[in-house]
């Protein structure tokens, strides 16, 4: 691969990254949006989190596969309940990452 | 200038989560692009101009493969129209905020910087200066973390102590603040189930935008339904 290339891929990388990230912001902030679209955009938010989460913790490899039983999902009840306990975002990534330290090299051995 | 300050403080100590997420997963991206054939500073110039790690895990392990750039650019177009919600979602916060602010932030609009930003804004007492900060306190962790790698990731234990775990720990924090009704739950759940069954069908990660938006207008129709019930009652 010449510098040329990479210099091309990166560039396109960039630019395809950046406009999906940037034309919703600068359009839908400056128009005044029906009720139903704020309410969609709100209800967003949580679906992405939900979709982005669950796959990691159920299923595994190229292609996925449903994989029960992982550390992941096992380390997530417990993070979860001190989530909800603590509401506090740096308690819940500290214990998380305790949990599955735990899990990882004692019970899954 | 003193509110500035302010600003940036409270962005730095909401980045935390994600800045200790993206050093082992940067360490790793910037080993596997060493193994690829790039060096460090290409590593390095690639997470400037791109900014998004799992289009670059992908462009890196195809470029190892020799494919073409176009190639490589569409898909990465493809792995980042998730980022199209995000900042749909996100412009809700943003109203008041001039143009030449809004292209800076939206180029630091991650999965992580979203989930932390939209919870904050919406918890009130957020503003753009203290989005901006974590994202571009995100980004240069993840600059210098792929360089790193690039230069010793060989030689670091990339899964000690958990950290692996910090970013799934910080998006499960995130959901729970989502949760503020039983609508929530719902369309996390259809969603979450959503994405689960298209992950197994379809290759890549398009499957966070389709499970997403089915899911947000289900929850959608469920609160309409709901709402015309009532009013018909």
């Amino acid at each position: 691969m010449t510098t040329s290339q990479f210099g091309l891929i990166i560039l396109g990388m960039g630019v395809v990254t950046y406009v999906p990230r940037l034309l919703p912001l600068i359009f839908l902030s400056r128009r005044n949006l029906p009720k139903w679209l704020i309410q969609w955009l709100d209800l967003i938010p949580a679906a992405i989190l939900g979709a982005l989460l669950l796959p990691e913790l159920i299923t595994a490899g190229h292609p996925r596969q449903l994989e029960w039983l992982k550390p992941e999902l096992i380390a997530a009840i417990p993070t979860f309940v001190v989530a909800a306990y603590t509401r506090s975002l740096g308690w819940t990534v500290i214990a998380g990452m305790l949990i599955y330290e735990l899990i990882k090299t004692w019970v899954m051995h | 200038m003193g509110n500035l300050r302010k600003a940036v403080s409270q962005g730095i100590l909401a980045a935390w989560p994600i800045c200790l997420g993206y050093v082992p997963i940067g360490l790793a991206l910037g080993l596997l692009a060493q193994k690829a054939g790039l060096g460090p500073f290409e590593i390095g110039l690639m997470s400037f101009f791109v900014f998004a790690g799992s289009s670059q895990f992908i462009a890196v392990s195809m470029i190892a493969a020799g494919a073409a750039p176009l190639a490589i650019i569409m898909t990465t177009f493809v792995v980042n129209l998730r980022h199209l919600l995000m900042s749909s979602s996100l412009s809700l916060y943003c109203r008041n905020n001039g143009r030449t602010l809004l292209s800076f932030y939206a180029y630091g609009i991650t999965d992580e910087s979203f989930a932390v930003n939209q919870s904050l804004f919406k918890q009130g007492n957020w503003g753009i200066y203290q989005a901006l900060t974590v994202n571009q306190a995100s980004n240069l962790v993840w600059i210098i973390a792929t360089i790193c790698g690039g230069f010793f990731g060989r030689f670091v234990p990339s899964n000690a102590f958990g950290i692996d775990y910090a970013l799934i720990a910080m998006f499960i924090c995130l959901l729970v603040f989502q949760l503020k009704g039983m609508i929530y739950v719902v369309v996390a759940v259809i969603a979450g189930g959503g994405a689960v069954f298209l992950s197994l069908l379809i290759p890549g990660n398009i499957y966070v935008v389709l499970a997403s938006v089915v899911a947000a207008t289900i929850g959608l129709f469920i609160l309409n339904l709901k709402k015309t019930k009532q009013d018909s009652i």
